[in-house]
């Protein structure tokens, strides 16, 4: 039985494909730090993958091989059935993988509307002659992917904050906002660097609900890192638990929370 | 509650998206419009236009082309003379080669040159940034002043080493030399600065503009989500030069008649529209125009106060002017970065409201 292409139904009813991005042994160093040491999963179609572990334990950096950011010294990344070793971060937007960042990335002096509308970008071809005519096809498609940008503003919930320039935005509505331009590129794979992290627990609420009606919906797979265990037990459906660089666990949450590696970890055992 | 928003729903995205979305913004813009087209040419004289009104609109010009790169695309450059420079003397040189062309297309032909020029120099764009690429960017302005000083091709090998401009006609108008009624120039340049003006606000406001001020916000998110920060510099800096071209040919054949690398175009006109980008608004068109209005003007009124009215000396009157300057640029850098057009955007926020105070 081959576990890479099987399918299988959920206990809440949603489908998980075969695989659709495959680590295999990646190292990543930065001069003598070991950011990630040898570290293979995969992340099926469909799935919530969560990604955990200590402070400094590797999970950013791993995001960041993911989407280009960061070149592994080993290892290699198959993405949609393309095996590679790295590549560079705008390559790996045109093949569907949208992220948002642990320190919010948004772009500061621009509208919640136009932060959104800049997740189009892949999907605006007119040139600038166009643009500056602001006519016929530059300006149907200026309106049709604001129309698509307008379902997000309503499923997010920020109609309201459509025309705040988002640096005025309190630090929760700017991950939406962030979470808002990830989604305008309808990406296949959406990497989330702690979502919730600093928010309080009506946000987080709110949060979790969007991520499950995002994967839900629109079938998007998701790799998530969070910090909240109730939030991740509640989410994932499989955890990759990182220590210290070290993949130390991969497993359902159950089986996750019960492995002793991963109790040590979390309450500090001394490493060897 | 002249000016507000409320009560003006909008039905269609079309609507919403349009250049100015707000009734009073627009009735605004076409009565300034109306004014400067039809009232205005009954007053024109040679000194309201030669003093005044066209240094007013092509250094607005100017500005709106740096705004576009610095502004916009986060792009500090201190090249601006020299691009002004290349878009004179491709002037020139076109005008020469070919007699008979018209002036919209010796202007649109000398804004085509700087925009490569301009191509070539922001290619180091994609290894160095900030102050590291300013400096590469000055380096391009003495270059380029160097180079239409030390090539008597570019000046016809004129013993003065000057440039002149000969008599052309735009549309069967005549456009240059002061023989050139100034009415007419006067319309000819409003004419060219308003449709640029209005082709930049389609960009700013379009897929472009989003795409660079991505880059000057956050060029690494601007990356993950597709756009290649090096493709949008290199389109920032063609098209900002495109405009500087226009701008600095229109510098020599329309306004001054005459022109000389290092006099005309020299370092200081690099800082001149910087400033006025600072004073004005940093990323708003609205700004560039208030910046240069207030670069070109404030000297006019300076002069006029303290020579006329109070009769101080004209050198004193000039080290004040320039002292004030100075003031103002670092008012502006430390209090209000977008200038002018921030200003003004707080005052229609206040008058949004009022008489209501919330
Ligand atoms: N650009 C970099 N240069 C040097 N070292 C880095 C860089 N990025 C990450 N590191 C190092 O790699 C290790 C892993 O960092 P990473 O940010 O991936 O951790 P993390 O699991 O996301 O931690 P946290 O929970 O605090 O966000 C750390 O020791 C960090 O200092
Ligand atoms: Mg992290």
């Amino acid at each position: 039985m081959n576990m890479m292409t099987q399918t299988s139904i959920t206990d809440d009813g949603r489908t998980i494909g075969g695989v659709q991005m495959k680590v295999d042994n990646i190292s990543l160093r930065f001069g003598g730090v070991t950011a990630i040491r040898n570290a293979s999963f995969d992340i099926r179609h469909g799935e919530i993958r969560a990604i955990i572990g200590p402070n400094g334990a590797g999970k950013t950096s791993m995001l960041n091989v993911i989407n280009g950011f960061y070149h592994p010294q080993d290892g290699t990344i198959t993405f949609k059935g393309e095996k590679r070793r790295d590549m560079r971060p705008h390559i790996a937007a045109t093949q569907g993988i949208a992220r948002t960042f642990q320190n919010v990335a948004l772009f500061k002096g621009m509208t919640t509307l136009d932060n959104i509308m800049s997740g189009r970008a892949l999907k605006m071809k007119r040139n600038i002659l166009w643009q500056m005519l602001y006519v016929g096809p530059a300006r149907q498609e200026e309106l049709e992917n604001r129309k698509f940008v307008e379902t997000i503003i309503d499923f997010l919930e920020i109609p309201h904050i459509r025309r705040t320039p988002v640096g005025k935005l309190p630090y929760g509505l700017q991950k939406r906002v962030e979470l808002g331009r990830a989604l305008a590129m309808e990406p296949e794979l959406l990497l989330l660097d702690e979502p919730m992290a600093g928010m309080n627990v009506e946000e987080k609420e709110d949060m979790s609900r969007f991520i499950i009606d995002i994967n839900e919906e629109f079938g998007t797979t998701i790799a998530l890192i969070e910090h909240d265990m109730g939030v991740v037990m509640d989410l994932s459906d499989r955890v990759v638990v990182l220590d210290h660089g070290d993949l130390i666990a991969d497993g359902t949450p159950d089986e996750v929370q019960k492995n002793q590696d991963v109790i040590d970890a979390y309450l500090g055992v001394a490493h060897d | 509650m002249l000016y507000r928003e409320s009560g003006q729903f909008k039905t269609s995205y079309d609507a919403d998206q349009a250049v100015f979305p707000i009734l009073q913004d627009r009735l605004c813009i076409i009565a300034i419009l109306a004014f400067a087209f039809l009232a205005v040419p009954f007053f024109i004289n040679d000194y309201w236009a030669n003093a005044v009104l066209i240094p007013f609109l092509v250094y607005s010009l100017a500005a709106l082309g740096l705004n576009i790169l610095t502004g916009y695309c986060g792009q500090l450059s201190l090249g601006t003379g020299g691009f002004l420079a290349v878009g004179g003397y491709s002037s020139f040189k076109l005008m020469t080669s070919f007699p008979e062309l018209d002036m919209i297309l010796v202007l649109g032909g000398a804004g085509v040159t700087t925009a490569l020029v301009g191509l070539l120099f922001g290619l180091p764009s994609l290894r160095i940034k900030g102050f590291y690429l300013a400096v590469a960017t000055l380096a391009a302005q003495f270059f380029l002043i160097w180079l239409f000083y030390k090539v008597p091709w570019f000046y016809n090998y004129n013993a003065t080493g000057q440039i002149n401009v000969f008599p052309r006609e735009a549309l069967g108008f005549l456009v240059t030399t002061q023989k050139a009624d100034p009415v007419v120039r006067y319309l000819f340049t409003l004419s060219i600065v308003v449709v640029f003006a209005l082709a930049a606000k389609n960009m700013v406001r379009g897929r472009f503009g989003r795409m660079w001020m991505a880059i000057r916000d956050m060029d690494i998110a601007a990356e993950l989500i597709g756009i290649r920060p090096f493709l949008m510099k290199l389109t920032a800096f063609t098209v900002s030069s495109f405009y500087i071209g226009v701008a600095g040919a229109l510098i020599f054949s329309v306004w001054l008649g005459a022109a000389e690398s290092g006099e005309t175009y020299g370092i200081n006109e690099s800082f001149l529209v910087l400033f006025m980008i600072i004073v004005g608004g940093l990323g708003s068109i609205l700004g560039s125009f208030l910046g240069a209005g207030f670069i070109v003007l404030m000297p006019i009124g300076l002069k006029n106060l303290l020579v006329d009215w109070f009769g101080m000396s004209a050198v004193f009157a000039k080290h004040l002017e320039i002292t004030t300057f100075g003031v103002l640029i670092i008012f502006f850098l430390i209090v209000e970065p977008h200038g002018l057009a921030r200003l003004w955007q707080i005052i229609k926020e206040k008058l949004r409201l009022w008489p209501f105070p919330h």
